[in-house]
């Protein structure tokens, strides 16, 4: 039953290919984050996956099934959640929406009791059920917005953006909640952000996309390795007056605190010079932010 | 065994759309009936216009001011009753993308359209009555009422309804090919002005007006069902017009079929 998710998909618009010879597997139960920056192709893929989408070509297999074929048997099982779309209706409070969708999906109440008391739970949802939707705030609008669309415990989740627009804490909880649904259900579940800190908590493996067309797919780690070929030093030194550019490209430097970028073959020496030479309060070795490695294997395509 | 499992699953689907559109229109008491007052204005300014034609001897063509009063008070029952928004709406649900959620779900979309017209029905309807009652008062309308019309109408009222729906339904979809939707509603409206039986009982049309009526959809989701209960019908025409209905209700569920499966593929093209 648990068949692996398998898409293979090309797909054409007016000569302009938003997504190209993308291809890759999900296995059941994974967690995959799903990055390019905008206009990548993300939503398209994932409405693709959803059947909301037909492409012009390729194939595409979800659950075993052809999503476009938007077969009742396939829709059941999954859903796909857009942090800038609603399906709550927005006058009335969320709970008459989910007894709507209760109606909709064909849940017995039992079932459905029991996965709304969950959500209700994980989600601090107990107050924001009773009030009309438009009453809510964004955070707790879209919590309500997660929660309708798990309703039916469905095995493949698809997630776009579901943190967007969202404070620290909110994004966090909201976090939190999918990793511990993914553990309770089991569920495969496709997210894109535009937050890193999404990705790096919930996503072991990332598929990065640009321009339609797949760049990398492969851990969180592996893509830091692949497409940086450097390290970030951090010394902290009494004050800025130091010339450390015979040491690597000084990147900033605020009340000593100097960021250098040096080759990844040379940290070693370099940092051992730095001791060695120099009042050394503090050092530190990073690799770079996950942003700035993202933001540079979209460059590196651009040019 | 599939059937009723599928039927029971309706029936509770239908019973949900009733209370979400209940209690969102519960929000919007006024606008609510500003649209129920101007869907029954229209029908009002017509029985006015007729009954004072027909004040003078002979009336027109033998219909008398009584006449025009009940054809007018029981066509707005009828035209509320029938009535449609949704060629209003489909056009923004495409744009805006949120019909996108409901083709993720596992019914088919038309459902909670049906469910959501009754349901804004079923809550004005108390105010449409008290309207036609105070209009009977005024107007002192005769009419043939006898028991087989009022039997006889209420199924060719749900068969107008259904017709009506499924037109509108239809045309309304035509949202995912063009932009200019207001242009395709404003030929629909004046064609339902003419052949429903709207601007004139069809029986003052001249004949091969009627003709044409009578083999178009318009006139069995309006007219007919009124001159049924009024008694203007035989039974044999009654008959007849109800088959006409049965017939127009199958040609239009085919054609929702067809035109929902080829407008979702170009929706599924372009994206939204």
């Amino acid at each position: 039953m648990r068949a692996a998710l398998k898409s293979l998909v090309r797909r054409r618009v007016q000569d302009i290919p938003a997504v190209d010879r993308l291809s890759f597997d999900l296995a059941a139960g994974e967690m995959v984050g799903f990055l390019g920056p905008n206009g990548a192709g993300k939503t398209t893929t994932l409405k693709m996956l959803a059947g909301l989408l037909h492409p012009t070509a390729g194939e595409c297999r979800v659950l075993g099934h052809i999503p476009w074929k938007r077969e009742r048997e396939f829709l059941r099982r999954i859903t796909l959640v857009m942090g800038q779309r609603n399906q709550l209706v927005w006058d009335i409070p969320a709970a008459d929406s989910f007894e709507l969708n209760r109606a909709i999906y064909r849940l017995s109440p039992a079932d459905y009791h029991r996965t709304l008391d969950e959500l209700t739970e994980l989600l601090e949802l107990g107050p924001l059920l009773k009030v009309p939707v438009r009453n809510l705030s964004l955070g707790e609008r879209m919590k309500c917005e997660i929660a309708i669309a798990l309703l039916h415990r469905p095995q493949v989740v698809f997630l776009d953006e579901p943190t967007i627009g969202l404070d620290v804490t909110m994004q966090r909880r909201i976090r939190a909640f999918i990793e511990e649904y993914n553990r309770r259900l089991g569920a495969t579940v496709l997210l894109t952000s535009h937050y890193m800190a999404d990705v790096e908590a919930l996503c072991k493996r990332v598929v990065v996309i640009h321009h339609g067309r797949l760049m990398f797919d492969g851990d969180l780690a592996g893509l830091v390795q692949q497409f940086t070929a450097h390290k970030t030093i951090v010394v902290q030194l009494e004050d800025c007056q130091a010339d450390l550019h015979p040491y690597g490209e000084v990147l900033s430097c605020e009340a000593g605190r100097f960021t250098l970028r040096v080759p990844k073959e040379r940290t070693a020496e370099v940092t051992g010079r730095l001791l060695a030479n120099l009042p050394v309060i503090d050092l530190l070795v990073e690799d770079p932010p996950i942003d700035e490695v993202i933001d540079r294997v979209f460059t590196q395509e651009a040019s | 065994m599939k059937l009723p499992s599928r039927l029971q699953g309706l029936l509770s689907l239908y019973t949900q759309q009733f209370k979400t559109t209940f209690a969102s229109m519960v929000q919007y008491r006024a606008s609510l009936v500003i649209w129920t007052i101007s869907a029954i204005l229209e029908p009002l300014v017509y029985l006015i216009v007729w009954s004072t034609a027909a004040k003078g001897p002979g009336g027109v063509q033998g219909y008398t001011a009584q006449d025009f009063a009940a054809y007018y008070i029981a066509l707005m029952i009828v035209n509320q009753a029938t009535y449609t928004w949704i060629m209003y709406e489909y056009e923004y649900r495409i744009r805006h993308g949120s019909l996108s959620f409901a083709l993720l779900r596992p019914v088919h979309p038309i459902h909670a359209d049906i469910a959501d017209n009754l349901s804004s029905k079923l809550i004005t309807l108390p105010l449409v009555l008290a309207v036609a009652a105070i209009l009977a008062l005024l107007f002192h309308p005769s009419a043939n009422l006898q028991p087989w019309t009022v039997a006889a109408f209420i199924p060719a009222l749900v068969l107008a309804f259904l017709l009506r729906f499924l037109i509108e339904w239809t045309l309304a979809l035509a949202a995912f090919w063009t932009t200019r939707v207001s242009a395709i509603n404003q030929v629909y409206f004046v064609l339902m002005l003419f052949f429903s039986g709207q601007i004139a009982p069809l029986a003052l049309l001249p004949a091969w007006l009627q003709g044409i009526a009578a083999v178009l959809p318009f006139h069995w989701m309006v007219g007919f069902p009124v001159e049924l209960l009024l008694g203007w019908l035989t039974p044999r025409q009654a008959l007849e017009g109800m088959g006409a209905q049965a017939a127009w209700l199958a040609i239009s569920l085919l054609l929702v079929r067809l035109v929902w499966r080829a407008g979702v593929r170009v929706y599924s093209a372009v994206g939204a």
